[in-house]
């Protein structure tokens, strides 16, 4: 779309231009919307200036400016105030009885003009700060603004930490062991699994990526599911067709699993908006990693959501490393943080290892979603204190002294244990009953779900369209036909 | 462009003394439609498009519409014309300039319960978002366990138009097609457009609707059944436009018209020619094709798109498959040229199937070249 606009008459900018206050500020006002330092007289009388485009303004005002989108084209200065044709030329006629203004209306708003040649600075002077509530002994730290929680939510919060935390051991040993093929753990994330979805309501959809299981786990979803999914055996929801920790449930609203990586970041965003057509009392969230971050969903999302005003929370799990690839080969920006900033997105740097930071900074960034209809951007950060997966090995390319300082005082599960511990809400023997308990519980769960069978073969052509077509009508038919011919060729614990 | 436009209606016959002929040899229920030809309403396939996205987001609040220039400008082909100020900015979504972003964002809409219907300027630029198409739509449903349905459609103009380049001509009916999971239509009449629209967007599946921006202004006639609001088509079936019991010539989109014509051609040296409009490219209406080539014996393939792993390849080795002793004749095969598109006229011409060939190879497959 035409970007510039023009002043009434050429006589107009004659004058302006001659005049020598012009001349210091070095800039061609009004004229067209590229900025050069000089203007060689000669050339302005070659200049056409055709006339505002004849659009009817008014039309802005049948769109309802609650849920409207920006329309930069429509108005002149753009965004969400409204500038009429009118006012443009008012500003003209005001510019040549006044001095040069030091501003002026641009498509997308007003900017102040400077005479100075300056770049913005490719190293990051201070970087933004990053919210804290407890420091590593698990006291609050003076002043600290945070959400009051009851002794039941702590605990509560705690005992899940440490289940997930105990979870992906156990699991990443049973891979280990050879009985499950894959596996991926968070371990050095619970404060960010449990915390933020602590925070949130049942209603509020969750769109992961890979690493928050335990927000899943918080909702209630059982040892015994998650130990189903991983042996991909009939009770499985995903029908045995996913790769392990791809999980999924519908009841507790978390999207299934993705392998794409930042794909369900503008699926949040879509989704966000259907519930801001419905009306409804809840947000989306979604999470990714530094990694994430870089790829093109993540640019598209972050600016779709600030112009649709959707009510979306990004949660940027900043862990450090995407595989072996350290964030400093991932972007050379402050952070995840800023990036926020620059489209537009309220943003906030919380301390991912902090239970009460995440947990106050989710709590009131669902309240901005929801009442401001706006999305927002909270970077945590964190550290990967485990491998990115059973197919890594760490070790390979950073120190181990790195990963130990981080599973010491900084583990958030130690600093949440010190600030329940302190408030006389936990001690030893329950934390050793609980640990022995969870242990108890998932070797159950695991020797359960190896002896349980696998999906039966109708299962894998189900499901491709709603209604199963005839081609794969006839190729199951023909299947099972040649299962029945060869018997003995056919795996005895696939069920038919 | 509007002359070759002009050209290509007027090629294909369609003043008063020919549409009669034309109209005789379509199937009964279309000639019948010949005794009320006067009073038969003709509608472009840019308006039948139109009133199906009007009708549909009339009737079912959770349609709604997202693509670039959708909204104000009324749509880059003005296919949404009308719809922002009927049904206002929340359901005539204008989006910056990113198919994998506003592509994302309507699936993620799906998995939430909306009905989007996603524009794509051209099937060409939908390549910058055929993951989501593929991946995050497409399998969805399966990955999930059947519990994310993603009932969305992905429309816009396929294929070349004219004088448009390498990167704005290509034919995506055979990448789309090759996937499970998603149902690709491809309409070429207004019934055609009318019809499988309205039901790709009543669909809970992935549909991918590919359109034809040189077929947006021909009119064709509708009756009363096609102006219905309810009026829908069936997924997967083909339509045999014209009878014929000589040779089988199978087409798509802008092709069923060429075909159409060629068969006249042929019609005076003898060869009786039956032209089937697809209409479906997946599923694929494998019985139609095979019970017109059991009774023809002979089958051609036409298609705008490139010729390797093209739909002519796959409708071929249906027909192999099922109907191999059958055929009198091998099989020909008639696809776009093995090149990007070139963009001078002529040069065009010569990279796109045009009505000669399919008379050339029409006549090479009923063994009368000489």
């Amino acid at each position: 779309m035409a970007s510039s606009y023009f002043s009434k008459s050429k006589a107009l900018i004659m004058q302006n231009l001659k005049s020598r206050k012009f001349l210091t500020l070095g800039f061609v006002n009004r004229t067209s919307s590229v900025t050069t330092s000089q203007f060689p007289p000669h050339l302005i009388k070659t200049i056409s200036f055709p006339p505002l485009p004849a659009r009817n303004y008014e039309s802005s005002s049948r769109i309802n400016s609650s849920i409207a989108f920006a329309r930069c084209f429509a108005s002149v200065s753009g965004g969400r105030g409204a500038h009429t044709a009118t006012s443009v030329s008012d500003d003209v006629d005001q510019f040549c009885t006044e001095s040069p203004s030091q501003e002026v209306d641009f498509p997308g708003g007003k900017v102040k003009f400077t005479p100075k040649l300056t770049f913005t600075s490719k190293t990051i002077e201070e970087r933004v700060p990053c919210y804290r509530v407890l420091n590593e002994n698990g006291d609050l730290i003076i002043d600290s603004d945070s959400v009051e929680i009851s002794k039941e939510l702590a605990v509560k919060m705690y005992t899940d930490m440490v289940t997930l935390q105990v979870m992906d051991t156990i699991f990443y040993e049973a891979q280990r062991q050879g009985r499950i093929s894959f596996y991926l753990t968070a371990i050095g994330e619970e404060a960010i699994n449990i915390a933020s979805a602590a925070a949130l309501n049942i209603n509020d959809f969750v769109f992961p990526q890979y690493r928050e299981a335990g927000v899943l786990l918080w909702r209630g979803f059982t040892l015994q599911e998650f130990a189903n999914q991983l042996f991909g055996n009939k009770y499985d929801y995903g029908k045995g067709r996913q790769m392990p920790i791809h999980y999924g449930s519908k009841k507790l609203n978390y999207i299934t699993v993705a392998s794409t990586v930042a794909t369900q970041v503008p699926h949040a965003v879509g989704a966000a908006y259907s519930m801001k057509m419905e009306k409804k009392d809840s947000c989306t969230v979604t999470y990714f990693g530094d990694g994430g971050s870089s790829t093109g969903d993540f640019h598209a999302a972050l600016n779709f959501a600030a112009v649709m005003e959707a009510p979306v929370i990004f949660f940027c799990r900043n862990n450090g490393w995407a595989i072996s690839t350290p964030v400093r080969d991932q972007f050379r920006s402050d952070g995840i943080v800023v990036k926020g900033n620059a489209y537009g997105v309220p943003s906030i740097r919380v301390d991912g290892n902090d239970v009460l930071a995440v947990y106050s900074a989710v709590h009131q960034a669902r309240k901005m979603a929801i009442q401001e209809q706006t999305p927002v951007l909270i970077e945590a950060l964190t550290y990967r204190a485990g491998h990115h997966s059973t197919s890594d090995d760490s070790t390979k390319y950073r120190s181990l002294d790195e990963i130990e300082w981080w599973r010491g005082d900084q583990n958030p599960v130690k600093r949440f244990r010190k600030f329940i511990e302190n408030k006389g809400w936990w001690s030893e023997e329950a934390e050793s009953e609980h640990r022995s308990n969870i242990r108890k519980q998932l070797s159950q769960a695991i020797q359960a779900a190896e002896r349980v069978e696998k999906p039966s073969i109708g299962d894998l052509f189900s499901d491709v369209y709603d209604a199963s077509p005839k081609n794969l009508r006839e190729q199951e038919s023909f299947l099972r036909k040649n299962i029945e011919k060869h018997a003995r060729d056919y795996p005895t614990d696939v069920p038919l | 462009m509007l002359g070759i436009i002009k050209q290509k209606v007027g090629a294909r016959g369609l003043t008063a003394p020919v549409f009669g002929d034309y109209m005789q040899k379509l199937s009964p229920v279309a000639s019948a439609m010949r005794d009320f030809s006067s009073a038969t309403k003709k509608m472009t396939v840019r308006d039948a498009l139109n009133s199906a996205l009007d009708e549909e987001m009339a009737a079912d609040s959770n349609v709604f519409v997202m693509g670039e220039e959708v909204g104000e400008y009324q749509g880059a082909y003005k296919i949404t014309k009308g719809l922002l100020d009927k049904y206002g900015p929340d359901r005539v979504v204008d989006t910056p300039i990113t198919e994998a972003g506003f592509t994302g964002i309507g699936v993620g809409a799906a998995y939430h319960g909306l009905k989007p219907v996603i524009e794509f300027m051209t099937f060409n630029f939908s390549m910058q978002a055929i993951d989501h198409i593929i991946n995050s739509a497409a399998k969805s449903n399966y990955m999930s366990g059947g519990k994310i349905n993603v009932p969305i459609v992905f429309r816009g103009p396929n294929g070349a138009a004219a004088g448009v380049g390498a990167q704005h001509s290509q034919c995506y009916g055979a990448w789309y097609g090759a996937i499970p999971g998603l149902k690709v239509l491809v309409p070429y009449s207004s019934e055609d457009a009318r019809g499988l629209l309205k039901a790709a967007i009543r669909d809970p599946d992935p549909v991918v609707f590919l359109e034809n921006e040189i077929l947006y202004g021909d009119s064709f006639p509708v009756s009363q059944e096609v102006l219905d609001p309810n009026f829908c088509l069936p997924i997967g079936k083909a339509k045999i436009e014209r009878q014929g019991k000589d040779v089988t010539i199978t087409a798509y989109s802008k092709m069923v018209g060429f075909a159409l014509k060629a068969a006249e051609i042929l019609e005076k040296d003898g060869i009786n020619a039956e032209v089937i409009n697809l209409r479906s490219i997946r599923p694929l209406d494998r019985d139609t094709i095979n019970d017109s080539v059991r009774k023809t014996n002979r089958l051609v393939t036409v298609e705008e798109g490139f010729r390797q792993h093209g739909v002519g390849a796959e409708i071929c080795a249906s027909v192999v498959e099922d109907s191999f002793n059958y055929l009198d004749a091998p099989v020909e095969r008639i696809a776009g040229a093995d090149v990007p598109t070139p963009y001078t006229a002529n040069l065009e011409r010569l990279a796109f199937p045009q009505i000669e060939d399919i008379v050339r190879a029409t006549k090479r497959a009923c063994y009368r070249s000489g």
